[in-house]
C-alpha cells in the first residue's frame, strides 16, 4: 500500500469516526483495521478491569493508549499478545481480531501470535547475555536461519532500532553495560529481530531521562513505516508527540478515540478535556 | 544541648561501644572454632600420611589407614546424589514454575521445609523399613545411599526452588513475549542463571551427606570389612562411623585415639572442601549476575 493510499484509508476511517459523533458507536469500520478490539471485557478475579472497550488500530501508524494510572491501559496492551494469559484468574469476553482473525479461538497459536506481535516492556529488561545474544535470542528460539543469517538479522534489527552505530564495536559486551536508554532500544531491537508485524510498547520511556526519551520517540516515529505500533503512556505530551491515533481510557472504559490532533484540539468528552488540561491524571 | 566537643566524644564512645559489643561475641566464637581446629590438628596430624589415606586398617584397627572408609563414603554419597539430584532439581523446577499457587502447593512446600528439619536418625529408621526390608536391598551401599538421598532431597528441593524463584520475572516475560514456549523460557532464560544457586544447594547437601552417621547406621555401614565393596549390595565402611567406632567402641581406645583424630581431620577437611566450593560458587555467581545489584 503506498503512502497516498494509506493516507486516503486513514482519512476515510477518520471520516467514519467523526461521523459517529456524538454517539459512542466507534465500532463502524473496526473490522477493516489492522487490530480490531470488539466489546472487550476483562476481569482479574472479581476486578472488572476493562469494560466494553471497542476501537480499531490502523496499520502503519502509531496508536497511543493514554489515561491515568490504573485505567487498564497496560492490561489492554498485554491482551493483544495474550500476555495476560500468565495471570491466574483472568477472564475475557469480547474479541480482538488481527487481520480479521480472532486471537482467542481454540486453534490460536499463542507462540505464533507473540512472534507476530512483539512487545517492549516498561522497564528495560535485557537478558544477562551479550548485546548480540540478546538480539539473537528470538532468532535462535524460532530457528530463523543459520549463523550467517543470524548475524545479518541481528545487525539489521540493531540498525532498525537506531542502536547499531553505538554498539557495533562491542557486540559481545554484556547488555547490562549499556545505558538505560540504550537498553530500551536493545529490547526494541530484540522485539524487531523476529520480524513482527505489530509492536506493543508499554510505557517504554518511563524509566528514561529526557535525552534517551527523545531518541526512543524518534525511533517510535520511524517504526510506523514498517509496523503497526501501539504505545501505552500516561504522558499526554508523549502521546501528542509520537502518535497518529489516540485512545483515552479511564477506569477501564474507552472515553475517546480518534486522530491525535483531533483528540487534543477538539476533545469530544469532558473527561478527556479535563485530563488534557491537567485537572487529574 | 551538649556542646559539640562533648557530643562528638559521646557519639564516638557509643559507636565504639557498639563495635565491641557486637565484635566480642564474634571473636569469642571464632577463637573457640579456632581452638577446636588447632586441638584436632595437633592431636591427629601426626598419623596423616599417604599410607594412612591409602591403606586399610590393620592389627585389629590399631594401625593402618582409612582407605575403605574413604571409598565407602564416596560411594554412598555418589548413590545418594544419583537419586536426589535429578528428582530434587525436577521437583524444584515444578514447584517454582509450574505448580499452581493454591493450598496443595503451599502444603507440599511447607511439608518439604519440615522434612528438611527431621532428625537424620528418623531417616535411618525409615531407610531400614523401606529400602532394607520392604525393597529387600539388605544392608548395602544402595540402601544407605538411597536413605541419604531421601534425607538430602528436601534440602536440594528447597535451595533449588529458592534459586529459581530468585531469577527476575522479566527474564521469563521477555522470552515469552518473543514467542518462546514456557519450557524454552525456563530452559534458556531461567535455569542457566539459577544453576549456581542450585549447585550451591547440592554441594551443601554433599557436605552434610559425607558427615552423616545416623542414616547409614542401620542400613549398611559396618564396623570392619576386609575387602572393598564389590557390588552395590555390599556392606561398607564409612568415615563418620569409623570415627564413632574408634572414639567409643574400640577395646583399646587410648591406643587408637590418634587414628580417631586423623579420621576426624580427613572428615572435616572433606566437609570444609565442599562448603568452600559452595561458597566460591555463590561468590562467583553473585559477581556475574549483575541484575542482582
Amino acid at each position: 500500500m503506498t503512502n497516498d493510499e494509506l493516507r486516503m484509508t486513514n482519512t476515510r476511517r477518520e471520516a467514519t469516526i467523526e461521523a459517529a459523533t456524538p454517539g459512542r458507536d466507534w465500532t463502524i469500520d473496526i473490522r477493516q483495521s489492522r487490530i480490531a478490539i470488539e466489546e472487550l471485557n476483562l476481569w482479574f478475579g472479581d476486578n472488572h478491569v476493562l469494560k466494553d472497550v471497542s476501537f480499531g488500530i490502523p496499520a502503519n501508524a502509531v496508536t497511543a493508549i493514554m489515561g491515568p494510572s490504573g485505567c487498564g491501559k497496560s492490561t489492554l496492551l498485554r491482551t493483544i499478545n495474550r500476555m495476560n494469559d500468565l495471570i491466574a484468574g483472568t477472564r475475557i469476553t469480547g474479541d480482538i481480531l488481527i487481520d480479521g482473525e480472532s486471537i482467542f479461538t481454540d486453534t490460536t497459536d499463542v507462540i505464533e501470535l507473540r512472534k507476530r506481535v512483539g512487545m517492549v516492556f516498561q522497564k528495560p529488561n535485557p537478558f544477562p547475555k551479550s548485546i548480540f545474544e540478546n538480539v539473537a535470542f528470538g532468532l535462535r528460539i524460532h530457528r530463523l536461519g543459520n549463523d550467517i543469517d543470524i548475524r545479518q538479522r541481528v545487525e539489521q534489527a540493531l540498525r532498525h532500532a537506531n542502536l547499531w552505530e553505538e554498539v557495533k564495536d562491542r557486540l559481545h559486551d554484556n547488555a547490562f553495560s549499556l545505558s538505560g536508554g540504550q537498553q530500551q532500544r536493545l529490547c526494541t531491537a530484540r522485539a524487531l529481530s523476529v520480524e513482527p508485524e505489530v509492536i506493543l510498547l508499554d510505557e517504554p520511556a518511563s524509566a528514561l531521562d529526557p535525552h534517551s526519551t527523545a531518541r526512543l520517540e524518534e525511533l517510535i516515529r520511524q517504526l510506523r513505516q514498517d509496523y503497526t505500533v501501539v504505545i501505552v503512556t500516561h504522558n499526554m505530551q508523549q502521546a501528542a508527540r509520537v502518535s497518529d491515533w489516540c485512545a483515552f481510557l479511564m477506569l477501564g472504559e474507552l472515553v475517546e478515540f480518534g486522530r491525535t490532533e483531533n483528540v487534543f484540539t477538539r476533545p469530544r468528552d469532558k473527561r478527556t478535556e479535563d485530563f488534557l488540561t491537567g485537572k487529574f491524571g | 544541648m551538649a556542646p559539640p566537643a562533648r557530643r562528638l566524644r559521646r557519639t564516638r564512645f557509643t559507636s565504639s561501644y557498639g563495635f565491641w559489643a557486637l565484635g566480642i561475641p564474634l571473636v569469642a566464637f571464632l577463637s573457640f572454632i579456632g581452638y577446636m581446629f588447632f586441638y584436632l590438628f595437633r592431636s591427629g596430624v601426626a598419623v596423616i600420611s599417604w599410607r594412612f589415606l591409602t591403606q586399610p586398617p590393620t592389627n585389629g584397627m590399631t594401625a593402618g589407614g582409612i582407605w575403605p572408609c574413604i571409598v565407602g563414603t564416596v560411594l554412598v554419597t555418589f548413590v545418594s546424589l544419583v537419586f536426589s539430584v535429578p528428582v530434587g532439581v525436577c521437583a524444584s523446577i515444578h514447584l517454582s514454575e509450574y505448580a499452581p499457587a493454591n493450598f496443595v502447593t503451599r502444603a507440599v512446600r511447607s511439608a518439604i521445609r519440615s522434612l528438611a528439619g527431621i532428625p537424620s536418625i528418623v531417616y535411618g529408621l525409615f531407610g531400614v523399613a523401606l529400602f532394607v526390608s520392604a525393597l529387600k536391598l539388605g544392608l548395602s551401599i544402595l540402601a544407605s545411599g538411597l536413605t541419604l538421598g531421601l534425607m538430602n532431597l528436601p534440602w536440594i528441593i528447597a535451595t533449588g526452588e529458592e534459586a529459581i524463584s530468585a531469577i527476575p520475572g522479566s527474564f521469563r516475560e521477555g522470552a515469552l513475549a518473543l514467542g518462546a514456549t514456557k519450557w524454552e523460557a525456563i530452559r534458556q532464560n531461567v535455569l542457566p542463571y539459577a544453576f549456581p544457586g542450585i549447585l550451591t544447594g547440592i554441594l551443601l547437601a554433599v557436605a552434610r551427606t559425607v558427615g552423616e552417621t545416623a542414616p547409614i547406621l542401620f542400613t549398611g555401614v559396618t564396623y570392619y570389612t576386609r575387602q572393598l565393596p564389590t557390588s552395590p549390595l555390599s556392606k561398607f565402611m564409612a568415615l563418620p562411623y569409623h570415627l564413632f567406632v574408634l572414639a567409643t567402641q574400640h577395646e583399646q581406645i587410648l591406643k587408637v585415639r590418634p587414628l580417631a583424630f586423623g579420621t576426624a581431620i580427613v572428615l572435616l577437611v572433606t566437609v570444609l572442601f565442599f562448603d568452600a566450593m559452595a561458597f566460591i560458587f555463590r561468590l562467583r555467581s553473585a559477581g556475574a549476575n549483575k541484575w542482582q545489584v
